[in-house]
């Protein structure tokens, strides 16, 4: 029997029962709906994360001090809290090769005092190279400049969220305008704000907006009121090969400088902008495949509903199938025919569910907001998966087909 | 033609044996018209089963065409009764969501005959049974009984093959009709283009073949030509 023929009697025998075909169809469009669409999600979760975390730089390596512990069993105040980072280790770091950029910090959080308004949040010390290496972008006015650090000027530079705590009020936003060339009051220091930075995204305890910027030797001088050490030190590698090697070389130099003998009692974290994609992505990565498997169990019911119409079907048509046999189609003709049923039946059913998936998906970006994104290889295994489950659930019952007594399916009532 | 010799059918059934068919034997040359007869029970099913090739043979041989036909395997037997037999039986088995055109080239689908030729070959097989060219597109649900025999007729024909076998063909009609498909058997074999083997338990149907076989538990009990046969109409 030719395909052509083939795929004729496929056709005329679905179309035959059409509200049977379409509901067992619809199993399947479900099924792969749904897979798609919670992919989808999953992907759009592991791909916002992935983004929001290279916003903070590129090639980026944050050395941050360890816990600050007292001798024996004390309290821990927890990781970066401790004063072992100094301006030197950052002096040395910076001679490593591999490095394109070296930005050290000195942070605290501190009550900000407007005209009008006041507020709490972080206050970073920085220098010019900060911008580069953390990818922060000036909207208006200037940023940190090399002189205002050797002058140790007593200028600021705030967030958007930080402008409209400070100058906007409940009705109105605030405009950069307004801020720029105002005075603020940091821990009691006036500060003057010579810029405003565009918002980078993020919220609650990652809010990448709130954030004050002021020179880092102004910051030792009047907040911090100690020089001898850092809250961080961000170093950005000159590509992504080398940050690896950079990572090793800042570890190895700082255990040196801290005599240090066992890397596990390191009182510094070196982290990499890699792992901790990985880390997340491997989050999202869990998070998708148990959206997928979820979705994967109304698949498996698509297609066991799949299994079940083509059983019936052979038995409702034992006798063509005996006339089938008796005018000389051979065990594989039959086979076939019916297979190719199942599989008509589940690609179709793939088709249509990839269409409703993606709308699904593009449904929910429109009234949740939630970032999905449907991937050209999860489309690919949809349709791969639905002409499996056409084969796999349809194997049986055609194999029942084809392997019934011609003499007995001629009789069969 | 068909040579039988020495048919033994033995079915076994919970260690039971059952025997069907004993030691039958005859010949069938081409272009003969041969009504096989006999009560039920008496093994003549059994016999066109075998006859058809869907079926085996416990023992003996049965050779078609100067081919042993006896000790195939299921597909061997299957491409037998694709080039080879064509069948028509008591309850017509058409697709009753197909068309009459469709019906009639549906054989052709199986011996890989191009589509351009099965439409004209299956329209040569509906003239031969005489059905109007006007139904050749009605559903073959929408036909009357003899009308949908017609088409299993033609079915049979379409692949031209060595022997037409014929279970109880009146068997769902009545008297009128019947001799409508009785008669378009009779045509077909005149000038002895087909072979023609019906099954029946009725002797009025039998009459209208040529020599008619006896067969009573499982043997052959007569086998002789048939003197008074019944002729429906002389016109071709």
């Amino acid at each position: 029997m030719k395909a052509s023929d083939i795929f004729e009697e496929t056709y005329s025998s679905l179309t035959v029962n059409k509200a049977r075909s379409g509901l067992t169809i619809l199993g399947i469009v479900i099924g792969i709906a749904s897979v798609i669409a919670l992919v989808a999600v999953g992907q759009g979760a592991q791909g916002s994360i992935k983004s929001s975390i290279q916003s903070i730089g590129s090639n980026l390596i944050i050395v941050v001090p360890g816990a600050s512990r007292n001798l024996g069993y004390g309290v821990s105040s927890g990781r970066g809290s401790a004063q072992t980072l100094t301006p030197e280790d950052a002096n040395a770091i910076s001679q490593v090769d591999g490095i394109a950029a070296i930005s050290p910090e000195v942070s605290g959080r501190y009550q900000v005092v407007s005209r009008g308004a006041n507020t709490n949040t972080s206050i970073w010390g920085v220098t010019p190279a900060y911008p580069d290496v953390r990818n922060v972008q000036v909207d208006q006015g200037v940023f940190v400049t090399a002189a205002d650090l050797s002058a140790i000027n007593r200028v600021a530079v705030i967030g958007p969220t930080v402008l409209q705590d400070l100058f906007g009020s409940k009705d109105s936003t605030a405009t950069t305008d307004q801020a720029i060339g105002q005075t603020i009051r940091i821990k009691g220091t006036e500060f003057k704000i010579v810029g405003v930075t565009k918002s980078k995204g993020g919220s609650g305890f990652n809010n990448q907006d709130n954030i004050i910027y002021v020179p880092l030797t102004s910051a030792q001088r009047y907040l911090v009121g100690s020089r001898a050490y850092l809250t961080e030190v961000d170093i950005e590698a000159q590509d992504e090969q080398s940050m690896t090697n950079v990572q090793n070389s800042v570890t190895n130099l700082l255990l040196q400088r801290h005599n240090i003998s066992d890397p596990t009692q390191a009182d510094f974290n070196v982290l990499n902008q890699a792992d901790i994609v990985a880390a997340a992505s491997s989050v999202t990565g869990t998070f998708t495949v148990l959206l997928g498997a979820i979705a994967g169990i109304s698949l498996l019911v698509g297609g066991i509903g799949i299994m079940n119409m083509m059983l019936t079907t052979v038995t409702e048509r034992t006798r063509e199938i005996g006339l089938r046999k008796a005018i000389g189609a051979k065990k594989k003709d039959i086979s076939f025919q019916f297979l190719s049923e199942s599989v008509a039946l589940t690609f179709s059913g793939g088709v249509v569910g990839v269409i409703f998936g993606w709308l699904t998906a593009w449904l929910i970006t429109q009234f949740s907001g939630i970032v999905t994104q449907v991937s050209v290889s999860s489309v690919a295994l949809a349709f791969g998966v639905s002409a499996a489950i056409g084969i796999v659930f349809g194997y049986y019952p055609a194999r029942r087909a084809a392997s019934l007594n011609p003499i007995e399916a001629l009789r069969y009532e | 033609m068909i040579s039988c010799r020495n048919i033994t059918k033995v079915y076994v059934n919970d260690g039971m044996e059952t025997p069907v068919l004993k030691e039958v034997s005859f010949d069938v040359n081409d272009g003969e018209f041969v009504a096989i007869m006999g009560p039920s029970g008496s093994g003549k099913s059994t016999l066109m089963h075998i006859l058809g090739a869907l079926d085996a043979p416990t023992s003996g041989t049965y050779v078609l065409d100067n081919n042993d036909v006896s000790k195939l395997s299921d597909d061997e037997l299957a491409d037998v009764r694709r080039n080879k037999i064509g069948f028509v039986f008591q309850s017509f088995n058409l697709l009753s969501r197909a068309t009459v055109l469709r019906n009639v080239a549906l054989p052709l689908t199986y011996a890989g005959v191009p589509k351009e030729e099965r439409r004209e070959k299956a329209a040569q097989a509906l003239i031969a049974t005489g059905l109007p060219e006007d139904r050749w597109d009605h559903l073959s649900n929408q036909l009357s009984g003899g009308q949908m025999q017609r088409v299993a007729i033609a079915r049979a024909l379409v692949n031209n093959p060595s022997i037409i076998l014929a279970d109880e063909p009146t068997g769902n009609l009545d008297t009128k009709t019947g001799e409508i498909v009785l008669d378009t058997f009779q045509k077909l074999n005149r000038g002895h283009k087909h072979t023609i083997v019906l099954i029946t338990h009725e002797l009025y149907v039998a009459e209208h073949a040529d020599r008619i076989i006896h067969i009573r538990d499982g043997s052959i009990l007569s086998d002789e030509k048939n003197l008074n046969k019944r002729i429906i109409s002389h016109s071709s």
